[in-house]
C-alpha cells in the first residue's frame, strides 16, 4: 500500500512537470551583448520605491536624472543641460533639454519630474528614498503627512522649464539629483498599469536603455532605446544583468567566460584573482567606512570618552586594512572618507604616532577610566555573522587584549538581528556596522550623527556638533560651509561615538574586451559608457 | 464516492490552516522586518511604508488580512521583489524548480538502479568495489561542495558546459544543475538497490528462474527487479524531501530564479509574504497530491472507501 502511493506520488510529480513546459526566457542575442553580474535582484524598478544599490545600477541604465556622471564620476548635465542656482543658493532653474524623449517617443517635459517628486514624498507611496528631497521646500511636512504633495517646492514653468526651490543651501542637491528616486516617471503609464508599471513591456523609460525581459531571480535584459537624446554616443546594444547572490559562483561565472563585470570579488579568493588576472582586477576607493559604534546610552561606554578612546587608540588599524582586510582598502583615522570633494577631513589626535606610542596612551587612559588589573573590563562585541567581520572581530578581540587586558566576548548575529538590537540599544555594548554615502559629500556622513537621526545607531548627541552641522547648512558660501562640516567633524572625532576602521574599495573583475570602464568613488558603472571591444 | 471526496477535502483544511497559522507566527516572530537595513529609515517614512502593507495593524488583523486574501487565492505582495505579486513569483519559479527536481529524480532512479543492479550482479568483483566506492563518495560530499567541483571542471576548465542558469537558453544549462541534485540520490539507490538485488538473487525463485534456463537479463528484468526494488520505493519519499532542500543550494549556485532561490533569499531578508506564500503553496500541493492518491486509491479499492 505504502509503494503504490509513493509510486502515484512520483507520477503525478513527473506529469505536472512535464505538462508545464517553460519557453526559453532568453531572446538570441542579437548585436552587441553585455553581460554584468548584478549579485542580489533589485526589488524595484520603479524609480521612487528603489532603494538598494543594484536597483540603482539597473535604473542608472534605463533611466535619467537632471543630472548624471561621467564615466569617472563627474557631474554633467543629463536630462537637463543647464541650470542657474541663484545667489543665496535656495532656489535652481533648470532648463530641460528638449531633445530628450520617453522610449515611446513622448517628450520629457518638466510635468513628469514635478509628478515623480510629488510620488517620492508622498506618504501613500510608502516610498523608501523620501528623504533624499528633503531639502526641498514643505517636502518634511509632506512626508510627515501635514501637508498636500503638491505643496513640494517644485514647478514646472513650461514644458521646458523646471524651478526647484530649497529650504536651505544644499550644495550637494545636485549629486542627488542624480539618484533613480529623483528620476522622472512617465505619468500616462503608471495610472495605466498602477502598481505593475514597472515591469518588462510597461516600463517606459527616459534614458539610454529600456527595460526588454525580466525573469524574477534570474536575469534582467535592457536594450537600447532608440529614442534616447544621446542614443548616438550608446555602443552596446543589450545589456543583461545576471542576479548570482552567491559572490564565488559569480566567480566562476566569469572565469568561464560567460560575464564580462562581476557586481564583486569574494575576499577569500582576492589573493588568487589578483595573481590570475592582475589587469582584469580593478580595485577602487569608494564611499564607505567600515566602523565599531558604542552603545552611548548604557554604561560602561555612557558619559565615557576617555575609555572608548582607549579602545580606539589600541586598534592597529593599518594592521587591520592590510593583512585582515587585505583588498586595497585605507585605515580609517576619520569618519569621512579622504577622497570625498571639497573636504579634508579632520583626522584623530593620534594619527600621526606610531602604535607603540598609541597603546601607550592607551593604557593610560584606560587606567584613568578606573580599569585595571582589580576592575578588569569585560563586555559583549556584535557582529552580523560573515567571515571578514569575524576575522576582524577575533583580531581586534586580541588586541584588545594584549594592550588594555580587556576581555570581549564575541557574538555574532544574523544581519537582521543585529540590526533589531543595534536599534533598541538595550542588550548591545560594541557593534559591528558600515555607513555608504549616498553622494560625494562629506554630509552624507557627517549628517546621520545628528542627535535624532534615524540612523544615529551609536545614539550620539552632541550640542556642540548639531550646531556646528546647522550652521553648515545654512551657508550658501561652500568655503564656509566646509569649515563647518570639518569643524563638526573634529568635535565628533574627540568625543569617540565610533570607532572608524577602514575605507572600503569597491572590487569588480572587468573584461579586457570592455573598454570605457572609469573607475570613482561611488562605484558607479553606467553601460552607456561601456563599449566591447570583441563579442564573446 | 463523490461523499468520499467531499470529506477528504474538507478534512484538509484544518491541516492547512494549522500549517499556515504556526508559519505566520514564525516569520513574524523572527527579529527585524522586512524594511531594517544598514540604514535606518527615517520614523515618518517607516510608519508611511508600513501603513502601505498594513504592517502597522495588530498581528491578528493581519493574520486576518492574509487569511481573507488567502480565500481569494491572493498570496499578497512581496516586500522584497517589490513590482510583483507572490503569485506571480511562485507561478514563474515554480516550473522551473519542478523540472529540475522532476529530472533529477528521473535521473537519480534511472542511474541509480542500473547501477546498483550491475554491482549486485558482479558482487565482489572489482566493478562492484568501483561503483560502491564512488557512491559512498557521493553520499559524503555535500551539494555545496560538489557543485562548484562540477563547476570548475566543465564550466571553467573544459568549457562545456555553462556555469551559470542565465547564461545558456538551451539544453545543455539543465545538465550540470540536474547532475549536482541527482548525485547523492543516486549513490543511495545504487547502494540500495545492490543490497536487496543481492539479496534477491540468492531466493529460491531466481534459482527456478535460472534452472529453467533464463538468461541473466531475463532473470533480472522479469523477476528481480521488481521485488529487489521494494526498498527503493520507500525511499522515495525521503529522497524527494532531499531533493527539494537540495534544490536551495542549487538554485543559488547556478543562479536559477526557482522557489528555493526565493525561499531562502525571503526567509533571509524577512520578506513574510514571500516566505509565507512558499510554505503554504507546498503545504497545499503536498495535501492535494495526497488527497489525489487517496481519491486514486478509493477508485481503485473500494474497501478504502467504506474504511
Amino acid at each position: 500500500m505504502k509503494e503504490l502511493r509513493l509510486i502515484l506520488f512520483a507520477v503525478l510529480l513527473a506529469f505536472a512537470a512535464v505538462a508545464c513546459s517553460c519557453s526559453s526566457d532568453r531572446s538570441e542575442d542579437e548585436g552587441s551583448v553585455l553581460h554584468r553580474g548584478i549579485g542580489t535582484e533589485p526589488e524595484s524598478l520603479d524609480p521612487q520605491k528603489a532603494r538598494t544599490t543594484q536597483a540603482g545600477d539597473v535604473l542608472r541604465d534605463i533611466g535619467e536624472g537632471l543630472v548624471g556622471y561621467s564615466a569617472t564620476g563627474e557631474l554633467v548635465p543629463a536630462a537637463a543641460e543647464e541650470w542657474t542656482v541663484s545667489d543665496d543658493g535656495r532656489t535652481y532653474t533648470f532648463s530641460l533639454r528638449p531633445e530628450a524623449r520617453w522610449s515611446n517617443g513622448d517628450p520629457v517635459v518638466a510635468g513628469d519630474f514635478v509628478f515623480a517628486w510629488r510620488r517620492l514624498v508622498d506618504p501613500k507611496t510608502g516610498a523608501f528614498y523620501a528623504q533624499f528631497l528633503a531639502d526641498v521646500a514643505n517636502a518634511e511636512q509632506i512626508i510627515e503627512g501635514e501637508e498636500p504633495p503638491h505643496a513640494l517646492g517644485v514647478e514646472a514653468v513650461d514644458d521646458r522649464t523646471l524651478v526647484m526651490r530649497l529650504e536651505r543651501p544644499a550644495p550637494y542637491i545636485l549629486s542627488l539629483l542624480t539618484y533613480p528616486s529623483t528620476f522622472p516617471v512617465h505619468p500616462g503609464s503608471v495610472a495605466q498599469h498602477g502598481d505593475s508599471f514597472a515591469r518588462a513591456g510597461n516600463l517606459l523609460s527616459n534614458g539610454a536603455y529600456v527595460l526588454e525581459q525580466w525573469t524574477p531571480g534570474s536575469a534582467l535584459s535592457i536594450r537600447r532605446n532608440e529614442h534616447y537624446w544621446n542614443n548616438g554616443e550608446t555602443a552596446i546594444d543589450t545589456v543583461k544583468y545576471h542576479v548570482i547572490v552567491q559572490n564565488t559562483a559569480e566567480v566562476n561565472r566569469y572565469r568561464a567566460g560567460e560575464l564580462h563585470i562581476t557586481s564583486n570579488v569574494p575576499p577569500d579568493m582576492f589573493q588568487q584573482l589578483k595573481q590570475q588576472y592582475p589587469d582584469e582586477l580593478r580595485i577602487a576607493p569608494t564611499l564607505g567606512v567600515y566602523f565599531y559604534g558604542f552603545n552611548l546610552s548604557k554604561p560602561p561606554f555612557k558619559d565615557n570618552p576617555g575609555l572608548r578612546q582607549a579602545l580606539s587608540m589600541a586598534i592597529d588599524r593599518d594592521m587591520l586594512a592590510e593583512k585582515i582586510v587585505g583588498r586595497g582598502e585605507l585605515a580609517a583615522y576619520s569618519w569621512v572618507p579622504p577622497y570625498v570633494q571639497n573636504y579634508e577631513p579632520p583626522v584623530f589626535s593620534f594619527a600621526t604616532l606610531t602604535q607603540e606610542q598609541r597603546n601607550t596612551i592607551a593604557r593610560r587612559l584606560f587606567a584613568e577610566a578606573g580599569y585595571g588589573p582589580d576592575n578588569p573590563l569585560r563586555f559583549e562585541l556584535r557582529y552580523n555573522t560573515n567571515d571578514t567581520n569575524r576575522r576582524i572581530a577575533v583580531a581586534i578581540q586580541s588586541m584588545w587584549r594584549e594592550v588594555l587586558d580587556v576581555e570581549t566576548t564575541l557574538v555574532n548575529e544574523e544581519f537582521q538581528v543585529l540590526i533589531a538590537n543595534v536599534r533598541a540599544a538595550e542588550i548591545t555594548q560594541v557593534f559591528r556596522s558600515s555607513w555608504i554615502g549616498d553622494y560625494d559629500d562629506a554630509n552624507t556622513f557627517l549628517s546621520i550623527l545628528q542627535s535624532g537621526a534615524s540612523s544615529n545607531s551609536p545614539g550620539y548627541a552632541s550640542d556642540k556638533f548639531d550646531s556646528l552641522m546647522k550652521q553648515a547648512a545654512e551657508q550658501p558660501d561652500l568655503e564656509r560651509r566646509r569649515w563647518f562640516l570639518e569643524e563638526a567633524e573634529r568635535e565628533m572625532l574627540a568625543d569617540h561615538p565610533v570607532i572608524p576602521l577602514y575605507f572600503w574599495v569597491s572590487k569588480h573583475l572587468v573584461s579586457q574586451e570592455v573598454s570605457g570602464w572609469g573607475d570613482n568613488v561611488l562605484d558607479y558603472h553606467y553601460s552607456q559608457h561601456l563599449s566591447l571591444s570583441a563579442t564573446r | 464516492m463523490l461523499r468520499y471526496t467531499l470529506l477528504r477535502i474538507l478534512g484538509a483544511i484544518p491541516t492547512l490552516l494549522l500549517v499556515i497559522a504556526i508559519a505566520f507566527m514564525m516569520v513574524h516572530a523572527a527579529p527585524g522586518g522586512p524594511f531594517d537595513d544598514d540604514r535606518a529609515l527615517p520614523p515618518a517614512i517607516e510608519e508611511n511604508i508600513k501603513r502601505y502593507y498594513h504592517l502597522d495593524e495588530p498581528l491578528p488583523k493581519q493574520f486576518l488580512r492574509y487569511l481573507s486574501g488567502l480565500v481569494r487565492g491572493d498570496l499578497g505582495p512581496s516586500y522584497v521583489h517589490v513590482d510583483y505579486t507572490v503569485n506571480e513569483l511562485i507561478a514563474d519559479a515554480f516550473p522551473r524548480s519542478l523540472k529540475i527536481g522532476a529530472l533529477a529524480m528521473a535521473l537519480a532512479l534511472l542511474a541509480g538502479l542500473g547501477a546498483g543492479t550491475l554491482a549486485a550482479l558482479r558482487h565482489d568483483s572489482w566493478l562492484d568495489r568501483v561503483v560502491m566506492a564512488i557512491s559512498m563518495t557521493g553520499i559524503s560530499i555535500p551539494v555545496f561542495v560538489f557543485a562548484p567541483i562540477l563547476v570548475l571542471l566543465f564550466a571553467v576548465k573544459l568549457n562545456w558546459l555553462p556555469a551559470g542558469w542565465t547564461s545558456s537558453s538551451g539544453v545543455s544549462r539543465y545538465l550540470l544543475p540536474v547532475v549536482t541534485l541527482a548525485l547523492p540520490q543516486i549513490a543511495y539507490i545504487a547502494r540500495l538497490t545492490r543490497a536487496s538485488m543481492i539479496d534477491v538473487l540468492q531466493r529460491d525463485f531466481i534459482r527456478t528462474a535460472r534452472a529453467q534456463g533464463l538468461g541473466t537479463m531475463n532473470v533480472v528484468w522479469l523477476h528481480a527487479l521488481k521485488p529487489a526494488m521494494l526498498p527503493v520505493l520507500s525511499y522515495m519519499g525521503p529522497a524527494i524531501a532531499a531533493i527539494l532542500t537540495g534544490s536551495i543550494v542549487v538554485e543559488q549556485i547556478f543562479g536559477i530564479g526557482g522557489l528555493g532561490h526565493f525561499f531562502v533569499n525571503g526567509a533571509l531578508n524577512r520578506d513574510y509574504t514571500v516566505v509565507l506564500g512558499i510554505v503554504v503553496f507546498y503545504a497545499a500541493l503536498i495535501v492535494f497530491l495526497n488527497l489525489v492518491v487517496d481519491i486514486l486509491y478509493g477508485a481503485i479499492d473500494p474497501r478504502v472507501r467504506y474504511r
